[in-house]
C-alpha cells in the first residue's frame, strides 16, 4: 500500500508536537541553568508550609469603595512594611480587586502581623525639638532629676510644655541609626506628642500632637519648582493639595510656625507615616490656599516617592484579617504526597477502565493522558518560573479532576470511530470521518470547560483561583493533545495490520461492533435487510436507510474498495 | 468466537436503534421526578434549618495536629480550656493520626498559646500544628463571589451554546438541566449534613462546567440527528432526539465512569487519610455533581429540548409525514404478509 497523504500529514503533526515539547523543555532547561527556573513546579503555601493571610482593606471614614489603584497602593505599603521588617520571600498580591493576600514562609511574629494590619497612617505634626543628623542615641542621657519639668499645661501644638521628662529621656535614648528602631516605629495617639526618626536624614525629633491628619490631603504631585516669576527653578518639588478643612488647618499651622525664627526647630513641621518622618520641611511662608510646595534636595525619584507617600496618606487604609492559615510543613508535604497518590490511583483506574472498554485502543488513551500530563507539567513549571505561579492543593485537585475530562475527549473520538465502523466503513475512513465529527464536538465542549475556568479565575477568591487555573490549563493541553497526538496516532494506527484488520483486541473489531460493510464485494451494495433496525416489519425504514447512503458515501466506499482491495470486506462477508 | 455480551455490542444495539430506551417519550415522568427532587432539595435545608456550614462561614479558629499517636479527644479540649476557657472547643479525630480542634475566634496570643499547649498534649512538635483563623465574613465573601461566577458563567455559556447550536431552545434546555443538577446537589449536601466549605463550593462550581460540557456533547449528536429533518420521514423529531441520546449513551456512561474514578480516588484518599479539607470537600461535591450531571443531560435536558420544540410548525408537519408514511406502510406490509 503506498504511503498516502493523511499518513505523512499525521507524521508531520507528531513531529511538530515533538518540536513543541523540545522547545518547552529547552526553555525550562535553559531557565534552570542560567536563571532561577526549576524542573519542579513551585508549591503554594498549603503544600509547602507557611502562613497565608487574606486581608480585606478598610478605608477609615469617608466612602468605603476601594479602587484598584488604591488597592495597588495598599499592596505597596504592605510590601514596604514587610520588607522593612526583614521577612524574606514574602509574597503580596491583590486578589480579584478586593483583597490583599500576604504569603510568608514560616510563622510571622506578632510584630510583623501587627505591622501588616496597621493602617497607613499619615499625619502632620509640628516639631518641638531635634533635627536632622541628630539620630544617634546620647551615651549618657540627662539624669531624671536634672530634666526640666514643664511649667504649665501646653496651650498649642508647638508649646514646648509638651516635653515631659519621660519624653526627653526617650528622645535622648532613641537610636535612629538602628534599623530596628525604624522598623518598630509606632505612632502615638493623635493628641499626644511623640519621638520620631527621619531615616532619610538620620534625624531625630520630638513632635507635638497631630495638627492635620493625612485624610485632609486631596492629592499630591511632583514636578519642577517655579520661582516667583513663574520660571522653572530647575529644582524638584513636591506639591500638596489640601481639601477645604485641611486648607484651614494648614493655614493656622503655617501662621504659627512661620512666626518662629529660621533655625528654631519649631519652625518645622513633620510629615509622619507609620511612625516615621518622611519629610520635615521648614515653613517659609504662610500657606493660605492649601497648596504648599515642598522643596529641598529632591531628585526626580525622591520627589516622586514622597508625592506617592503623600497620596497614600490621603487614604488611611487599614486591613482586617479575613482568614489566616498557618500550615505546618509536615501537613503541607503530607497533603502533597496524598494528592499525588490520589492522582496516580485515579490515573491507574482510568487506564484499567479504558483498557477494559477499548482494548488496545486504551493504550492510545493512556499515552495521550501521559502526553497531556507532561505538557501540563512543563507549563506549570515554566509559569512558576516566569509568573511565579504556585501549585496549591486545590490546583492539584484540578489536575486530578482533569484526568477524567481529558480522557473524555478520547472517548468522544473513539465512540465516533466506532459509529463509523458500525456504518460499515473501513477503519481508515472511519478514523477520518469520525475525526471530522468528533473534532467539532470536542471543540465545542472544551470551549465550555475553558469558559468555566476563565470565569472562575476572574471572579474567584481564595484558592479557587489555583483550581480554575489548572482546569483551564489542562483543557488547553487536552486540545493540543487530541489534535496533535491522539488523532495523528489514530491515523497511523489505522494503517497498521493489527488495527486496520480489526484484531479482536484492537477495540475496533468491526464484527464486534456489528458493522455492516457498505460495499460487500462482488459488486453488491449492502442489502437493506442487513441493517438490523430494518429487520422485521419496518420496511420503509430500511429503504430510508439505503437512501441515506449519499452519493458521497457511495463514492467513498468505492474509493476505499480500490484502495484496500476487496479481500478484507469479502472476508467479513463470509462470517 | 465465544465472548461475553460486550459493552460494544450494547453500544451497537443502541446505535442502530435495536435497543432503545425511551428517554424522550416519558419526558413527563422525568420532569415530575425532577420537580419533586428540586422541591425536596429546597425543602430539606429549610426544614433542617440550613446547611452544615464550615468554620469559614461561622468564623473562628481551627487547629490541625498531624502525626498524633494518641487520638484522645479530651486532651485537646483540656488544652484549649486551659488557655481560653470560654472558647468552646470542638475536637474531632478527622483521620488516622490527625486531630482537628475548632474554637471560637482566639486572639493572636491565645492562638500561639493553644498551639503550644496542643503540641505538648499530643506529644508532637509545634511544626506539626497548623492553625487557621477565619473571619466570619470570609465564607460569605467566597460564596458571594461564587454566585457572581455562577451567574456570569451560565449567561456566557447560554449565549455560546445558542450561537453554536443556532437555537436558543437548546441553551434553555441545557441551562434548566444544569439548574436541576445544582439544586439537587445542594439538596444532597443538606440531607447528608456534609460540611459546606469554600472548597465544596469550588467543587460545586466545577460541576457547572462538567454538567454543561456533558450536555454539549450529547446535544451535538442531537443536532446531527435532527439536521435536515424535513427530508427525513423515518423518525419524528422526538424520536430522533431519543435516538441521539441512546447513541451517545455508551459515551455518557464511559465518560461519567472515567470522570468519577479520579474523583472517587481523591475522595477516598481525602476522607480516609487526610480527613476534612480541600481534597475531600472538593471531591465530594464533584462526585455527586458528575453523576447527577450525566443523568440530568439524559433525563431532563434532552427530553426538555424535544418538548420545547414540539409545537413548532415544521416539527409538527414532519411528525405528520412520519405518521402518514407509517400508516401507509402498515397497510402495505399487511397486504404483503397476508
Amino acid at each position: 500500500m503506498p504511503r498516502t497523504g493523511p499518513g505523512s500529514a499525521a507524521k508531520k503533526t507528531l513531529l511538530w508536537l515533538g518540536v513543541i515539547f523540545a522547545a518547552l523543555a529547552l526553555l525550562l532547561g535553559g531557565g534552570s541553568m542560567w536563571s532561577n527556573a526549576s524542573w519542579t513546579p513551585k508549591l503554594a503555601l498549603d503544600l509547602e508550609g507557611g502562613t497565608q493571610m487574606i486581608l480585606a482593606p478598610e478605608v477609615q471614614g469617608g466612602d468605603s469603595e476601594i479602587t484598584t489603584e488604591q488597592l495597588d497602593q495598599a499592596v505597596e505599603i504592605i510590601r514596604q512594611r514587610v520588607d522593612g521588617s526583614g521577612v524574606s520571600e514574602a509574597e503580596i498580591s491583590t486578589q480579584s480587586n478586593r483583597n490583599v493576600v500576604v504569603s510568608l514562609p514560616g510563622v510571622p511574629d506578632p510584630e510583623t502581623r501587627e505591622l501588616i494590619q496597621a493602617s497607613a497612617n499619615m499625619e502632620f505634626r509640628p516639631v518641638l525639638a531635634g533635627g536632622g543628623g541628630q539620630g544617634a542615641a546620647v551615651t549618657d542621657p540627662t539624669p531624671a532629676e536634672q530634666l526640666p519639668t514643664p511649667s504649665a499645661e501646653p496651650t498649642d501644638a508647638s508649646d514646648t510644655n509638651w516635653i515631659s521628662p519621660e519624653l526627653q529621656t526617650q528622645f535622648e535614648t532613641t537610636d535612629c541609626l538602628n534599623p530596628d528602631t525604624i522598623a518598630n516605629a509606632e505612632q502615638a495617639p493623635a493628641d499626644q506628642p511623640m519621638v520620631a526618626c527621619e531615616p532619610g536624614t538620620a534625624g531625630k525629633y520630638i513632635l507635638g500632637p497631630v495638627e492635620v491628619p493625612g485624610v485632609d490631603i486631596s492629592t499630591a504631585s511632583f514636578g519642577m519648582a517655579q520661582g516667583n516669576n513663574g520660571v522653572s527653578t530647575n529644582q524638584w518639588a513636591v506639591n500638596i493639595e489640601f481639601n477645604g478643612e485641611g486648607t484651614d488647618k494648614f493655614r493656622s499651622v503655617t501662621e504659627r510656625l512661620f512666626a518662629f525664627p529660621q533655625g528654631d526647630p519649631r519652625n518645622q513641621f513633620a510629615i509622619v507615616l507609620d511612625g516615621q518622618i518622611i519629610s520635615a520641611p521648614t515653613v517659609n511662608a504662610v500657606i493660605t490656599d492649601g497648596k504648599p510646595q515642598i522643596t529641598g534636595n529632591f531628585t526626580q525619584e525622591s520627589s516622586e516617592a514622597l508625592s506617592e507617600q503623600l497620596k497614600y496618606g490621603a487614604l488611611p487604609i487599614s486591613f482586617e484579617i479575613q482568614s489566616e492559615q498557618q500550615v505546618s510543613a509536615t501537613l503541607g508535604s503530607d497533603q502533597l504526597k496524598m494528592g499525588i497518590i490520589a492522582g496516580l490511583i485515579g490515573l491507574a483506574l482510568v487506564a484499567v477502565y479504558s483498557l477494559f472498554q477499548y482494548r488496545a485502543l486504551g493504550f492510545v488513551t493512556i499515552a495521550s493522558l501521559v502526553v497531556a500530563g507532561l505538557l501540563s507539567y512543563l507549563a506549570i513549571a515554566i509559569l512558576g518560573w516566569s509568573h511565579n505561579y504556585r501549585l496549591s492543593l486545590a490546583g492539584v485537585a484540578g489536575l486530578i479532576v482533569a484526568i477524567g475530562q481529558t480522557a473524555d475527549s478520547f472517548i468522544v473520538y473513539f465512540e465516533r470511530i466506532r459509529d463509523e465502523l458500525r456504518d460499515g466503513r473501513g477503519l481508515v475512513s472511519a478514523v477520518d470521518n469520525g475525526w471530522k465529527r468528533a473534532k467539532r464536538t470536542v471543540l465545542a465542549s472544551k470551549a465550555v470547560n475553558i469558559l468555566a475556568a476563565v470565569v472562575l479565575y476572574f471572579v474567584a477568591v481564595g484558592n479557587v483561583r489555583g483550581f480554575a487555573f489548572t482546569l483551564g490549563l489542562t483543557a488547553i493541553a487536552d486540545l493540543i493533545v487530541v489534535f496533535m497526538f491522539t488523532h495523528p496516532t489514530m491515523v497511523l494506527l489505522a494503517r497498521t495490520k493489527f488495527f486496520g484488520d480489526g484484531h479482536r483486541f484492537s477495540g475496533l473489531d468491526p464484527s464486534k461492533l456489528g458493522a455492516v460493510p457498505l460495499y460487500r464485494g462482488a459488486g453488491r451494495l449492502r442489502n437493506p435487510s442487513d441493517v438490523p433496525a430494518a429487520r422485521g416489519k419496518n420496511k420503509g425504514a430500511a429503504k430510508e436507510a439505503e437512501r441515506r447512503m449519499t452519493i458521497a458515501e457511495r463514492r467513498l466506499a468505492e474509493k476505499q474498495e480500490s484502495m484496500a482491495g476487496s479481500g478484507r470486506s469479502s472476508e467479513k462477508d463470509g462470517e | 468466537m465465544s465472548k461475553l455480551p460486550s459493552f460494544a455490542a450494547f453500544g451497537n444495539d443502541l446505535y442502530t436503534g435495536k435497543r432503545s430506551y425511551n428517554f424522550v417519550g416519558k419526558a413527563k415522568l422525568w420532569f415530575i421526578i425532577a420537580a419533586a427532587a428540586v422541591l425536596l432539595s429546597i425543602a430539606i435545608p429549610v426544614a433542617k434549618g440550613g446547611f452544615n456550614l464550615g468554620i469559614e462561614f461561622r468564623g473562628g479558629s481551627e487547629f490541625t495536629v498531624s502525626n498524633v499517636s494518641n487520638t484522645d479527644v479530651s486532651g485537646g479540649e483540656k488544652a484549649v480550656a486551659e488557655v481560653a476557657g470560654t472558647a468552646d472547643p470542638k475536637v474531632t479525630n478527622i483521620a488516622p493520626g490527625t486531630m482537628r480542634i475548632q474554637t471560637e475566634k482566639l486572639s493572636d496570643d491565645q492562638t500561639i498559646e493553644v498551639k503550644e499547649s496542643l503540641a505538648d498534649t499530643y506529644g508532637v512538635s509545634q511544626d506539626e500544628v497548623t492553625s487557621t483563623f477565619i473571619g466570619p465574613t470570609w465564607g460569605s465573601d467566597v460564596s458571594r463571589q461564587a454566585l457572581v461566577g455562577l451567574v456570569v458563567f451560565v449567561a456566557l455559556a447560554a449565549v455560546l451554546m445558542a450561537l453554536y447550536f443556532r437555537t436558543w431552545k437548546m441553551s434553555v434546555a441545557a441551562v434548566v438541566g444544569l439548574l436541576v443538577v445544582m439544586v439537587v446537589t445542594a439538596g444532597v449536601y443538606a440531607l447528608s449534613g456534609f460540611e459546606v466549605t469554600p472548597s465544596a463550593i469550588i467543587g460545586f462550581l466545577t460541576v457547572l462546567s462538567y454538567s454543561l460540557y456533558d450536555t454539549v456533547v450529547v446535544f451535538d449528536k442531537v443536532r446531527e440527528n435532527t439536521k435536515d429533518l424535513d427530508k427525513r420521514t423515518k423518525r419524528t423529531f422526538a424520536e430522533e432526539v431519543n435516538l441521539a441520546v441512546n447513541q451517545t449513551l455508551v459515551r455518557s456512561i464511559n465518560t461519567s465512569v472515567v470522570a468519577v474514578l479520579p474523583v472517587a480516588s481523591i475522595l477516598f484518599i481525602g476522607a480516609l487519610l487526610l480527613g476534612a479539607g480541600t481534597l475531600k470537600d472538593l471531591s465530594l461535591a464533584l462526585f455527586v455533581g458528575i453523576i447527577l450531571g450525566t443523568i440530568a443531560t439524559i433525563y431532563i435536558a434532552a427530553p426538555l429540548y424535544a418538548w420545547l420544540r414540539r409545537n413548532e410548525p415544521d416539527i409538527r408537519k414532519q411528525a405528520k409525514r412520519v405518521a402518514e408514511r407509517r400508516a401507509s406502510e402498515a397497510k402495505g406490509s399487511t397486504a404483503v404478509s397476508a
